[in-house]
């Protein structure tokens, strides 16, 4: 189980803005983060992994996370560039964060990248990079995976593609999940529940079917 | 006969002083890269003040410090028995400071280039600091790196006037190739100084050529 209890303020472009979020989320739970630009879901991912500070507390199985270091939460961090190692070919890439040979040929066999596993990631399309981002962050086995925006920056195949290697994974690992997504086809497809958040605050917190049909609230997600 | 031994002391002591900087200037211009501290602009101005000053004033300043009679100076030649005026030692520790913005501007510059969000990747893959300057930072700034490496030598090279002032003209220990052509002018001994100089244009110019055709090649192929 997943306690988060935060409280940050934000400098952004509409002036100063109370991050507050208050959820509990369970094991396994595939929970997808909507809202329009600028309501605090990077930061949240961001705080979660402890590459920002807030105020408040984050437990993870009973253990505080407020004090712990990016490198000790066992996180799984996707992020919307990428960021992939580009010194490093597909595998060193997996191999950089374990060397679990088993591990990172499972990961690309489940995403087909096996036969790009010795290509530099810098000769990749964006949608094979995305998939190589996916299976880095799985490579530690974290406890938690967030990804920001994974299918934003890629076309309509891929990201249909990526969507169904996302769901792949998530049923062969069971890793508790959270997505920031403006795509509601793939939120349907993806999410036990969805999140919204506005101006830093949760206005919508429920099962899909819920809140997918709550009009309103998808056309206030979707305004991208 | 050509004495080439002020060609050997000025790659000696280049090479020393390259070495050394590395070490030090490495984790400074990390954390120039880094840091939002108010005290930026003035320790990035501090760095720079070799590159505006005239060598004479730092040399002055330098052998005022170094000289047994001041604290500095006084401490090491009482405590370690060391010598650091008009010697090789003095001579590294001045080119230390002289050849300091060459090292750390480059080096910083490059840092700062790098996608913040794969050095956070590396983070959270569980690496320290220096393992993702080591393993990440430094293999994706190439060409800075390899700037501040070769400038920083040839530059040192080239010194004359700090290390007049600083280290004198001892054969063997103080007499670097810069000094031994000023001295050979001084004699009228223009042939010898003629073949001096042509080595000393001829190296410099090779080695900036590696420099720009090093730096043109990973433009090529997409490093920068």
């Amino acid at each position: 189980m997943l306690h988060i209890h935060i409280n940050k303020v934000l400098h952004g472009s509409q002036g100063e803005m109370s991050l507050e979020v208050n959820l509990d989320i369970n094991e396994g739970e595939f929970v997808v983060l909507m809202g329009e630009s600028g309501a605090g879901k990077t930061t949240l991912l961001r705080v979660l992994a402890g590459l920002e500070k807030s105020e408040g507390s984050i437990r993870v199985e009973g253990k505080s996370w407020k004090e712990m270091s990016p490198q000790k939460r066992e996180i799984g961090f996707v992020f919307q560039d990428y960021a992939l190692f580009e010194n490093m070919s597909v595998k060193e890439n997996l191999l950089f964060v374990r060397k679990d040979k088993a591990l990172a040929e499972k990961l690309l066999t489940l995403t087909e990248l096996t036969a790009l596993s010795s290509r530099n990631v810098k000769s990749l399309s964006g949608g094979q990079k995305q998939r190589v981002s996916l299976c880095r962050a799985m490579m530690n086995r974290p406890k938690l995976l967030l990804m920001d925006e994974p299918l934003s920056a890629l076309d309509a195949n891929m990201r249909k593609r990526l969507q169904s290697e996302i769901a792949k994974l998530h049923s062969a690992f069971g890793t508790t999940t959270i997505m920031v997504s403006h795509d509601t086809e793939a939120s349907y497809a993806l999410a036990d529940r969805i999140i919204v958040l506005s101006q830093g605050k949760v206005i919508q917190d429920g099962k899909k079917e819920d809140i997918l049909q709550k009009k309103t609230t998808v056309t206030y997600a979707l305004k991208e | 006969m050509i004495d080439f031994a002020p060609f050997i002391l000025s790659f000696k002591l280049a090479g020393l002083t390259t070495l050394i900087l590395f070490l030090l200037a490495l984790p400074f211009a990390w954390w120039l890269s880094q840091t939002h501290a108010k005290s930026k602009p003035v320790l990035e101005a501090i760095t720079a003040l070799p590159i505006v000053l005239p060598p004479s004033v730092l040399g002055f300043y330098i052998l005022v410090v170094l000289s047994p009679n001041a604290a500095v100076g006084g401490f090491f030649e009482d405590v370690f028995g060391v010598k650091l005026v008009f010697s090789f030692t003095g001579l590294v520790v001045a080119s230390c400071f002289y050849s300091l913005p060459f090292m750390v501007q480059p080096l910083q510059s490059g840092f700062e280039s790098l996608n913040k969000h794969m050095l956070e990747a590396s983070y959270l893959a569980g690496k320290s600091t220096l393992q993702t300057i080591w393993y990440v930072a430094l293999p994706n700034m190439k060409p800075a790196l390899i700037t501040a490496l070769i400038i920083t030598f040839a530059h040192t090279v080239g010194e004359f006037g700090v290390v007049l002032m600083v280290g004198g003209s001892i054969p063997d220990e103080t007499k670097v190739a810069s000094v031994a052509i000023y001295e050979m002018v001084e004699v009228m001994e223009y042939g010898k100084a003629h073949i001096y100089s042509a080595i000393m244009v001829a190296m410099s110019f090779v080695v900036l050529l590696l420099v720009y055709v090093f730096n043109h090649k990973q433009k090529k192929i997409g490093i920068i």
